[in-house]
């Protein structure tokens, strides 16, 4: 019997382990790489242990960048990525909050129509509505601006409903101890529907900060010049065709450093989240 | 002054129900005012019509001498305990309390000021810096209490705040709930489901049914001379034995002056006695189940053998046996006849 349990027991953590090394040993690989000279690389004999270009391989990423292809600083590129990532998530958060309070508390005409509308943007995502939005962007000079690259990304349905969803379970009289202690509906937001959502909105930013920070086909469109480019393009650009001018180790230091952020954000917010689900504040 | 004044106010809810239909009341000022009535009966929405968080569909609502209809809960004057306290889960005690005052531009050391003495009538200090969920169920009822007086308002309107409280905190809080409203003197309207609770605290009580008042007064006032059959049955525990009566008489009963056409009678449990003697009213029973409750005792018998229950109250905890033949009787001035059609009261 307790031989047994153990095996039941030993099993699941045996294809635990074995998904984390599925995952995992594709971006080891990556990092070793990002530690070795171009040559050895090709070559194609490259070892399963660090290298000895560590420090050179990524200052030249972060500060210099390649020298064929996308001719930026990937640090440069960094900070693109990351403005269009918090600005698309922090937008999404702050347009959601706000459409779901109204459709929630408020009694307007059409609320439903309105509400379903934004349901409706669900199955329309940039990919399906590209020219038009292109279209739009490019008729206000917004190519190539941050502007351009995030304001038609920003709205969410998904984070709407969901902000709605958690709305709709905080309690009636919530709303009404604050209208008899003389908080406007405004005040009722942001005194007590915000703290109260902060674990949403926590759960929200990861996954759209990670959204923003994936954006691919929007930024390919929208960016022509080379300071605006994203990193997620960048690393693409990075590797040519003929295999021979990709200069692997940079690329692969640019992988490595796309993923540093999503990571960062991720474990940062997983307190909050822990936070949020053992102190269930309502 | 802070009288509240209702005049055929109604309600009708979007959708067509209409939970209040038309009622008029006047709550004296400093007086303490208790609804009680079955589920539904529209108590909650009488109550939150005067607090202006449901719009009133007609008939007028004031507050002293000012018509509220169109004013906003917050510029009412008046405080709420909610069923649940709806505290602020995300504030500190203190804040709680202090938020409604903080709302209104109240000097930052008249809110400490009269946040600690809150407190202090409430023996809430102690948790002032704690969340609400970090406190038991009547130290949050306390809160709210708290959270009502800070404010001084004219009305306080409370929707079953003893409800979630277990029966013995409930007597506590009950009687502190009084003593409280007795020392402010401050006009209260009170919602509950509690017959015992409803008795002790209302200097007046208001049985609704149907979105109607059926009765309002003193509380002994309802307990003695209840006006309709609805209010005679509501008011009492165990309640009170009611009978139709044909015109023809029921077989088991007697009347020392017959009533003429098809009435209701009501005895209460504890207005008949066990005695071989005629009063006003004498009924036959055969015993069909007994209880002991401690200093007293309930006895069920069936009326003439094989007619409606009735409940005899007795003293002490001497049983008859089932199957036993007794006789009650009760004076008249216990007896009370109520039209059949009308279920008003007659005599
Ligand atoms: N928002 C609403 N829309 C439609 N009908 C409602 C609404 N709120 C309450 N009602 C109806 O109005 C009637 C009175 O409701 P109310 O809440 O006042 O009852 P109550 O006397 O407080 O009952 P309880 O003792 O169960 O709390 C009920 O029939 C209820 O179904
Ligand atoms: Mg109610």
């Amino acid at each position: 019997m307790v031989q047994r349990r153990r095996l039941l027991d030993f099993l699941p953590h045996l294809i635990l382990m074995l998904g984390v090394a599925i995952v995992a040993f594709p971006v080891y690989v990556a990092f070793i790489a990002s530690t070795w000279d171009a040559a050895t690389i090709s070559n194609g004999s490259m070892p399963l242990r660090p290298g000895p270009h560590f420090a050179e391989n990524y200052y030249r990423t972060i500060f210099i960048g390649t020298s064929s292809s996308t001719r930026e600083p990937v640090g440069t590129m960094m900070l693109n990525s990351l403005i269009m990532a918090l600005t698309i998530a922090i937008g999404k958060i702050a347009i959601s909050l706000i459409s779901a309070f109204a459709v929630v508390y408020f009694r307007f005409p059409f609320r439903m129509t309105a509400f379903w509308i934004i349901f409706v943007t669900l199955m329309l995502p940039v990919e399906v509505r590209i020219f038009p939005t292109y279209k739009i962007v490019a008729d206000l000079n917004l190519l190539d601006t941050f502007a351009g690259l995030t304001i038609p990304l920003i709205a969410s349905a998904t984070a709407t409903l969901l902000f709605r969803q958690f709305f709709m379970t905080v309690p009636d009289e919530l709303v009404e101890a604050s209208k008899i202690d003389g908080a406007g509906p405004m005040k009722f937001f942001f005194d007590t529907l915000l703290p109260l959502s902060i674990t949403s909105v926590a759960a929200m930013f990861v996954i759209q900060f990670i959204y923003g920070w994936n954006q691919y086909l929007w930024p390919l469109l929208i960016t022509t010049k080379d300071n605006m480019q994203t990193i997620v393009i960048a690393i693409k650009k990075m590797i040519v065709t003929q295999d021979a001018l990709t200069e692997w180790q940079l690329a692969m230091a640019t992988a490595i450093l796309a993923m540093l952020p999503p990571v960062f954000v991720v474990v940062v917010m997983q307190r909050l989240f822990v936070k949020g689900l053992v102190e269930t504040e309502k | 002054m802070s009288e509240v004044r209702l005049q055929s106010v109604r309600k009708v809810y979007p959708g067509g129900v209409e939970a209040v239909k038309g009622v008029s009341l006047e709550i004296a000022d400093g007086q303490f005012c208790v609804l009680v009535g079955p589920s539904g009966c529209g108590k909650s929405t009488l109550l939150r019509m005067v607090a202006g968080l449901e719009t009133i569909s007609g008939g007028t609502c004031s507050i002293g001498d000012r018509i509220v209809n169109e004013v906003e809960p917050a510029d009412r004057d008046i405080a709420m305990v909610f069923q649940n306290y709806a505290l602020y889960p995300h504030m500190s005690v203190y804040d709680n309390m202090a938020y409604g005052l903080r709302n209104r531009g109240t000097p930052k050391d008249e809110i400490d000021r009269r946040v600690r003495e809150a407190a202090r009538i409430l023996e809430v200090e102690p948790f002032l810096e704690r969340k609400p969920r970090a406190l038991s169920g009547g130290q949050r009822q306390r809160v709210a209490m708290g959270r009502a007086i800070v404010r001084k308002p004219k009305v306080f309107l409370f929707d079953e705040p003893l409800s979630n409280l277990d029966a013995k905190l409930r007597i506590q809080m009950r009687v502190e709930i009084k003593k409280l409203q007795r020392a402010l003197a401050t006009t209260s309207i009170y919602v509950t489901h509690d017959q015992l609770e409803a008795m002790t605290l209302a200097d007046q009580l208001v049985v609704m049914n149907k979105g109607q008042v059926e009765q309002a007064g003193a509380p002994i006032t309802l307990y003695e001379r209840p006006m309709t059959i609805f209010v005679a049955g509501f008011i009492g525990a165990p309640p009170m034995n009611l009978l139709d009566m044909p015109a023809t008489g029921l077989p088991g009963l007697s009347l020392a002056t017959p009533v003429s056409g098809p009435v209701t009678l009501g005895v209460r449990p504890e207005h008949l006695e066990l005695s071989a003697e005629n009063g006003a009213l004498a009924i036959d029973l055969t015993v069909t189940a007994v209880e002991a409750v401690g200093a007293e005792s309930y006895i069920y018998g069936a009326l003439g053998g094989q007619g409606p229950e009735i409940i005899v109250r007795i003293p002490g905890r001497d049983l008859p046996a089932i199957g036993a033949s007794l006789r009650a009787i009760a004076r008249s001035e216990n007896l009370h006849f109520f039209s059949r059609e009308t279920g008003i009261r007659l005599n």
